[in-house]
C-alpha cells in the first residue's frame, strides 16, 4: 500500500538527469558563442536537443517503465513524420539561390 | 477494447495495459510534438532561405534564456515529486510540489513575457519581418502551452485536494508538463543560440 516516505527518493532518483539536462543545456550555451558555422553549430545543438528530450522521455516521462510496446507505438513513427519533414530543405535552398526571383 | 481496472480506471487491454486517460495523453503528446516540429522545420525553412535573417540576441537575452531553461527543467523535477507523492498517498506533499510547479510556470511566462517587451521596445515585433513572425509564432505557441498547463495544474490539484481527481491524473498531467518542458529543449537552441547577436 502506500508509503508516505517514498516521495523523496524520486527526487534523490532522478536528481542525476537533472543535473545532465541542466549541464546540457550549458554546454549548449558554451557552444552558441565558440566560431561554429550555423549549420555546424545546429547539428551539434540539435544532438544535444535530442539527448536531452531522450532523457526527458525515458526517465521523467516515466517511457523506459512502460511496456515496449507502448515506446514501439509512439517512437518510430513520430521520428519517422519528423524525419520526412526534411524533404523541406532542398527548396529552402532553393529560394536562397533564386533571389532574385526566378523569371 | 478496454476494460475496467482497479480504482475505477478505463484500462487499455494488452500490449499496452495502461489507464486510456494516459493513452490518451501521449498520443496528444505525439500529435503537439509534431505540430511543434512542423513548425520549427518551418522556421529552418525560411531562416536557410534568407539570405540576411536578423539576429538580435545579445548577452541579456541569452542569460534570460538559460534562467528560463533552469526554472522549466526545474518545475519538472516538482513535477514528478508531486507524481511520486499523489502515488505513494502523501496528498500535502503531493498539492505542496503542485504549487511549486506552477510557481515556476509563472516564473517561467513572467520572464517570457518580460522578454518580449524587451524586444518590442528593440522594434522587434510579430509584424517586422520574418524573424518576428517566426519568433513570437514558435514562443507564443509554447507559451499558450506553458499558461495552458498552469490552469491544468491548478484545476487538478484543486480536484485532487477534493478527491474528486485521483492519482492517475495527476500522473496524467504530469506527462503533459513534462512534454512542455521537451518542446523547450529544442526551441532554446534552434531559435535563440542560432540568433545571438555576434
Amino acid at each position: 500500500m502506500a508509503s508516505a516516505g517514498s516521495s523523496g527518493n524520486v527526487i534523490a532518483k532522478y536528481l542525476p538527469v537533472y543535473f545532465i539536462l541542466l549541464a546540457i543545456a550549458g554546454v549548449e550555451i558554451f557552444l552558441a558563442y565558440q566560431n561554429f558555422s550555423t549549420a555546424g553549430l545546429v547539428r551539434i545543438l540539435l544532438v544535444l536537443a535530442i539527448g536531452s528530450a531522450a532523457l526527458g522521455l525515458m526517465y521523467f516521462m516515466h517511457l523506459a517503465q512502460e511496456k515496449r510496446s507502448l515506446f514501439l507505438t509512439l517512437i518510430p513513427a513520430t521520428i519517422f513524420v519528423l524525419l520526412m519533414m526534411n524533404m523541406i530543405w532542398t527548396d529552402s535552398i532553393r529560394l536562397l539561390h533564386m533571389r532574385p526571383f526566378a523569371h | 477494447m478496454a476494460v475496467h481496472g482497479h480504482g475505477g480506471a478505463l484500462m487499455e487491454e494488452s500490449p499496452y495495459a495502461i489507464p486510456s486517460r494516459k493513452l490518451t495523453m501521449w498520443l496528444f503528446i505525439i500529435s503537439d510534438a509534431v505540430t511543434f516540429g512542423a513548425i520549427l522545420f518551418a522556421y529552418g525553412y525560411l531562416r536557410v532561405a534568407t539570405p540576411d535573417w536578423q539576429t538580435p540576441f545579445k548577452s541579456g537575452s541569452i542569460i534570460n534564456a538559460a534562467i528560463m531553461t533552469f526554472v522549466l527543467i526545474t518545475s519538472s523535477l516538482t513535477m514528478l515529486g508531486a507524481v511520486d507523492a499523489s502515488k505513494a498517498g502523501d496528498k500535502p506533499k503531493a498539492l505542496r510540489f503542485l504549487a511549486s510547479t506552477m510557481i515556476l510556470g509563472l516564473i517561467f511566462a513572467g520572464l517570457h513575457i518580460r522578454e518580449w517587451f524587451g524586444l518590442f521596445d528593440e522594434g522587434i515585433k510579430l509584424n517586422t519581418g520574418l524573424f518576428g513572425q517566426t519568433f513570437f509564432s514558435i514562443t507564443g505557441l509554447h507559451l499558450l502551452h506553458v499558461i495552458s498547463g498552469v490552469v491544468a495544474l491548478a484545476v487538478v490539484a484543486r480536484k485532487y485536494s477534493s478527491d474528486s481527481l485521483t492519482p492517475g491524473h495527476v500522473e496524467t498531467t504530469g506527462l503533459y508538463w513534462h512534454f512542455v518542458d521537451l518542446v523547450w529543449m529544442f526551441v532554446v537552441p534552434l531559435v535563440y543560440l542560432t540568433n545571438i547577436a555576434h
